[in-house]
């Protein structure tokens, strides 16, 4: 839910790192704090057990500068990864403006995808939100270790597509991240089929973080329009 | 709805609610007030200053009053329309307005909860009547900003990243 104030010029979007337990989520956001200039951000607040497992939720405010004569302002939120957390876990998502969700890309990880993809599809469906169609990019994280799975087969289990049956969308269009392959198109069968932007990361090293909060803002901003 | 609702405001309910919030401050001698969206995104504050950063304080007011509305509903509550947070020196009460937005009020010694709770029942009866009509007014599906899907637009967009 952007919050777009008029007298003052601003808009604040609420951005939302989603996925499975110690994916890599509070360390997108860490990587984010430890970058920004101090004078463009806020405190990283962080809600976690003596563990330093996310216990609800942490948080980290950023601007990111003016657009059209507005100060963008975006407030990045993630979740506690763990399946027993899903209550405080669904109430993050209220009123969100855009959704990163962080995988892990070891291979023993894909079954803890696969059910945080799905926990994500479904506590977005009980506000009434549809994630095929608000900012979603999917980000492959922990690319370093030799136990990654290959992009295509992360790909194929947590990003196959969804169809698209707006017929003024019916138009290809190129993945920038991935030369040859598509974020639009249209199935032999003559269905149209989308899915999220992907990044690869390695969000320890900061590799791809950037990238992927540049992917969902633009995104949400375009959304504005 | 596709996606999430969003809200805006004009410079005029902006004005509107600050004199509200202003008026409060001044018959109840609390130390600040703030006024929070749902989403943990400050709306206005009057008063003293915050000392502490107004953002990280509204992200964690929102999740707060989220918490205790499933609180309330595991005990067969619709809601807590009201929270109070009691400290040594300073305490602040919470009351919902308009199930959009919290009114947050600061206060040490110098009032009595008494009088907040009394005082804030009123203002948040006003503040709901001008939300409502607010939101009734410029709907609260996504508002389109104009400008925004042009090339210009997304130029600058890029710019911010380098």
């Amino acid at each position: 839910m952007s919050m777009i104030n008029y007298a003052s010029r601003e808009i604040n979007c609420k951005l939302v790192y989603y996925g499975p337990g110690l994916g890599g989520k509070t360390t997108n956001l860490e990587h984010v704090f430890g970058k920004v200039n101090p004078a463009a951000r806020g405190k990283l607040i962080s809600l976690a057990t003596e563990t330093e497992r996310t216990l609800f939720f942490d948080f980290l405010p950023v601007d990111l500068g003016t657009v059209r004569g507005f100060k963008t302002r975006f407030h990045l939120y993630t979740v506690p990864g763990q399946v027993y957390y899903n209550a405080s876990r669904k109430l993050i998502l209220k009123g969100v403006d855009g959704v990163v969700f962080v995988a892990d890309s070891q291979m023993e990880r894909m079954e803890a995808n696969i059910e945080s993809m799905q926990n994500l599809y479904d506590n977005m469906a009980e506000y009434g939100y549809d994630l095929t169609r608000i900012p979603f990019v999917v980000q492959y994280n922990k690319r370093d270790l030799p136990n990654a799975a290959p992009v295509k087969d992360l790909q194929a289990q947590l990003n196959p597509g969804w169809p698209v049956t707006d017929e003024a969308r019916h138009k290809i269009v190129p993945d920038p991240g991935f030369p040859g392959e598509h974020l639009l198109w249209q199935l032999p069968t003559g269905e149209w089929v989308e899915r999220a932007p992907v990044h690869e990361a390695v969000a320890v090293k900061g590799d791809g973080v950037f990238d992927t909060l540049k992917t969902v803002s633009k995104l949400v901003l375009k959304s504005l329009g | 709805m596709p996606g999430a609702s969003s809200w805006s405001f004009q410079e005029s309910d902006f004005k509107a609610i600050s004199e509200r919030m202003n008026a409060l401050l001044r018959e109840t001698n609390v130390k600040s007030l703030l006024l929070v969206d749902r989403t943990g995104q400050v709306v206005a504050n009057v008063g003293e200053p915050p000392t502490f950063d107004p953002q990280a304080f509204a992200s964690l007011t929102a999740a707060d009053f989220s918490a205790n509305d499933q609180l309330a509903k595991m005990i067969g509550e619709h809601e807590f329309s009201s929270l109070f947070h009691q400290g040594e020196k300073e305490s602040m009460y919470l009351a919902d307005v308009a199930h959009r937005v919290i009114l947050v009020a600061l206060f040490d010694n110098r009032t009595t909860l008494g009088m907040v709770r009394l005082k804030v029942k009123t203002t948040v009866e006003e503040l709901t009547r001008l939300f409502e009509a607010m939101f009734s007014r410029t709907g609260t599906e996504q508002p389109k900003l104009e400008g925004f899907a042009s090339q210009e637009a997304e130029d600058e967009i890029d710019k911010l990243f380098g």
